[in-house]
């Protein structure tokens, strides 16, 4: 659907393992090192997985302010810290109330399980650890219920910013981030609302989150080599490392965007997302429906496949997903899906859930921005059945004027987004 | 413009399985709040609720669904099965991308959850089973719905509370706009468990009242505060062309008018005004390019906290005037308590329901309504020929979204014909 309305990225903001911030961030990719460690949150010997890529947030350093930090799950505080960098990083004013419309700013963020980290936490008190199914309440802090919703996370970011427009949280487990994009691009589209603060946000590693990932065999056991332990489209991978972070982006739409003289880093071209309805975690290997995703953003975005310059992959390193997502390239890029640079920044911060999706929106933002694609760190042999160019652990610089990032979730779903300098989309 | 219609409606309630027996219940006036009895609540905050009773998981679903999923989600697949059979949909009649599942959640796999951090920290890692990573987080609902359809189209699970089943309906008909000619909507909510309705305590905003009667009493000098409850519905959101040209058995009416607003007040205070809740449903009936002159009926969010509903009252008043005295003006949950997500997609079944039948149902538990209000309460079931709905949902923390919905009428159909149906 063509309303004629186009969708800008004009600011971003990133909170992710091995640094705050857009710079540190993207210092870390490009340098291809990787942030992927033993657990320090919590003593991780009982489990089968060890590792995880922690975020060293110090969140009133970062600028929250106590209450806000007593109030709010740790995952909400990476949004509003990454929220603050976007906003600021837009030129816009938007904490002042003054200056824009704020019936007219709305508000997508996603995640994939909410406030886990304080619920658990929580738990933990209130059930005397664990022994009493009826838990007391009277060892529950003040605003329980404000971890309950992850909705949370939109209020907190609305009230932020005096946004009085739409505002919502979209939980579609590990396409999250990029669907709650993709959702705000269609306010703006829509008409719904001129400026949108979209992004997503999770902070996952806990005791539950790590054991229920570990009876699945869905993470990455490498305990003795943490830091090489995220091997996306290597041969030796043995299944993701979890992550944690934040990423915000500031939406506009391109004629005020233009109008105000705001930077644009890069405009949204087109996004959709499929389900493959097969199975809540396993892939069929023909990536079929994450194809059909790809196909259709590129339609929205009328760019015909052979203009992809670079393709973030979701390459979360399990056995499954890094094949399906190889056909599903091929699928909708044919013999081009040869020619591009395709990579997964997983193998640096980790697979953060929900968030990862935006916080590689803030990574394929930089490297159109820049020039230079991130590498896949600890590649080093390619699984014969992943034969495309997965820029082995070095940055590369090259022309980026077309992207398409992609994701894949528990649940069946499949999204992709294309971001591309404006000039080219137009 | 395409026109989405709503052709198929699921509910699982305290007021029914079923939307015959929902819609029986609420016009007998019955009052399903009661003391919680899947556990004993005597050390909560509220000690009663809205309960579906005789739901049982294995009628509906799989029993080997059951074994991977929470009880929000049982209700989910069951009122999906419902919504389609209702509609005579089938998913398998179409391409696989022509449906889309788009259900709201508001708090998760509760059960679950905790059964499975009881294992955990009684147990160790091991004791956490494989279906946790499933069964618990917000998508489950929407992914295990499209997988069991085989529904390919475009997903989402939108979150805003109590907002958020009329939130999935208003996407649903951008899902419809966009393309994917029918889309599963609404939503469901299971929070009966120890520790949700330990969170759901904290929100200052339930009822304490042990006694029914005395509890969630929406517009009442007497309101105190919510039962929650539990269930929800879920519907069948369509392209109003392909839904006449496959023949569905009827259509409801048409999501004509949608907005969403957010107070960004305070994430924990009621918003100072009603300014944003007004525009809510200023921006809706614009939406659906009427006036407030038009509305027959209002079915209120009616939080049941005297300072909540004052706000609605005085949002009312900003967007109808003086008038508002003479729209009726019904809230049935309060004879089924406050189903968090599940909550605004019922009423949007109950709203569509009061325009098939031509009755507006009456406000649940009310006997003082609080005349500073100044509203047409229904106090008895009210025959009404009614056109046009207007469903308002907030949610906690700020957020206001109204709907707009549009009785399908002949000439509806005569116009698509003009346009090329045949």
């Amino acid at each position: 659907m063509s309303t004629g309305r186009r969708v800008v990225v004009t600011g971003i903001g990133v909170v992710a393992p091995g640094g705050v911030g857009k710079q540190a961030f993207w210092n870390l990719l490009t340098e291809g090192r990787t942030a992927t460690r033993r657990i320090s949150f919590f003593d991780p010997a009982r489990f089968r997985s060890q590792i995880a890529a922690e975020v060293d947030f110090d969140p009133l350093a970062s600028g929250l302010t106590p209450q806000e930090i007593y109030r709010n799950d740790r995952f909400i505080q990476f949004a509003m810290i990454a929220a603050d960098e976007a906003v600021a990083d837009s030129g816009l004013d938007l904490r002042s109330g003054a200056g824009v419309n704020h019936d007219r700013l709305a508000i997508s963020v996603g995640s994939a399980v909410g406030a886990t980290m304080r619920l658990e936490d929580e738990y933990v008190n209130v059930s005397n650890h664990g022994r009493d199914w009826l838990v007391d309440p009277a060892y529950g802090s003040k605003f329980l219920y404000n971890a309950l919703i992850p909705s949370s996370a939109a209020t907190e970011l609305a009230v932020r910013f005096h946004a009085h427009g739409p505002a919502s949280v979209m939980s579609t487990g590990c396409t999250s981030g990029i669907d709650a994009v993709g959702y705000g691009a269609q306010l703006i589209q829509d008409g719904d609302a001129d400026i949108v603060i979209a992004g997503a946000s999770d902070a996952p590693i806990s005791p539950i989150s790590v054991a229920c990932f570990d009876t699945i065999h869905a993470t990455s056991a490498r305990n003795d080599d943490p830091e090489h332990a995220s091997r996306p489209f290597d041969a030796t991978r043995d299944g993701f490392v979890m992550g944690e972070g934040g990423a915000v982006l500031v939406l506009e739409e391109y004629a005020s965007a233009r109008a105000r003289g705001a930077h644009i880093y890069c405009e949204i071209g087109g996004f959709a997302n499929r389900c493959n309805a097969f199975h809540m975690t396993g892939l069929r290997p023909d990536g079929v429906e994450m194809s059909a995703a790809i196909d259709a953003a590129l339609g929205q975005a009328e760019l015909d496949p052979t203009t992809v310059d670079y393709v973030n992959a979701h390459g979360s390193g399990t056995k499954q997903n890094d094949r399906h997502e190889t056909a599903a390239v091929k699928r909708s890029l044919g013999q081009h899906a040869y020619e591009i640079s395709m990579s997964s920044i997983k193998s640096m911060v980790g697979h953060s859930l929900g968030a990862i999706g935006s916080i590689e929106l803030v990574a394929c933002s930089l490297a159109i921005e820049h020039g230079v694609v991130p590498p896949t760190a600890n590649l080093a042999n390619r699984d014969p059945e992943c034969d495309l160019d997965y820029v082995p652990k070095t940055a590369r610089d090259m022309p980026v004027d077309v992207v398409v990032s992609v994701g894949s979730g528990f649940g069946g779903f499949q999204s992709a987004i294309v971001l591309a300098k404006p000039e080219v989309a137009a | 413009m395409t026109r989405a219609v709503v052709t198929g409606l699921g509910v699982i309630a305290p007021s029914g399985i079923g939307a015959d027996e929902h819609w029986k219940s609420i016009l007998a006036g019955e009052l399903n709040v009661r003391r919680i009895s899947a556990f004993d609540p005597t050390r909560y905050t509220t000690t009663i609720a809205g309960q579906v009773d005789g739901f049982e998981a294995t009628a509906h679903v799989d029993p080997r669904l059951v074994v991977q999923t929470d009880r929000w989600t049982w209700m989910s697949l069951a009122a999906t099965q419902m919504a389609l059979d209702d509609a005579l949909y089938n998913p398998a009649d179409h391409s696989p991308y022509a449906t889309s599942v788009a259900l709201a959640a508001g708090s998760g796999g509760n059960d679950f959850g905790q059964r499975e951090m009881t294992g955990l920290y009684r147990r160790g890692p091991r004791a956490v089973g494989a279906y946790q990573s499933i069964a618990w987080f917000y998508a489950a609902s929407t992914g295990q719905s499209s997988i069991r359809h085989a529904t390919k189209g475009p997903a989402s699970v939108l979150v805003t509370e109590g907002a958020g089943g009329l939130d999935s309906l208003g996407h649903a008909r951008r899902v419809v706009r966009r393309g994917t000619t029918a889309v599963i909507a609404g939503g469901t909510e299971a929070p009966l468990t120890p520790y949700a309705l330990t969170c759901y305590g904290t929100s200052g905003r339930l009822t304490t009242s042990a006694d029914p009667r005395a509890g969630y009493k929406p517009f009442d000098k007497q309101a105190n505060g919510y039962a929650p409850g539990e269930g929800g519905a879920v519907l069948l959101v369509e392209d109003f062309r392909t839904a006449v040209e496959r023949g569905s058995p009827q259509i409801y009416g048409e999501i004509a008018g949608y907005a969403a607003t957010h107070d960004a007040f305070d994430p924990n205070a009621p918003a100072p005004d009603a300014t944003h809740m007004a525009r809510a449903m200023s921006l809706a009936i614009a939406d659906a390019g009427l006036t407030a002159d038009d509305v027959d009926l209002i079915v209120a969010d009616a939080a049941g906290v005297a300072e909540l509903d004052a706000l609605e009252a005085s949002a009312l008043r900003m967007v109808f005037g003086d008038r508002i005295s003479a729209v009726p003006v019904t809230a049935p949950q309060g004879f089924i308590g406050r189903l968090n997500a599940g909550g605004s997609a019922l009423s949007v079944a109950t709203a569509l329901l009061a325009i098939r039948e031509g009755v507006a149902p009456a406000v649940g538990n009310l006997d003082q309504p609080d005349p500073a209000y100044g509203l047409d309460l229904v106090r008895v079931p009210r025959e009404l020929d009614l056109a046009v709905v207007l469903v308002n949902a907030r949610g906690f923390g700020g957020f206001n979204s109204s709907m707009v919905l549009r009785k399908i009428a002949p000439a509806d159909i005569d116009d698509l014909a003009g346009k090329g149906f045949s």
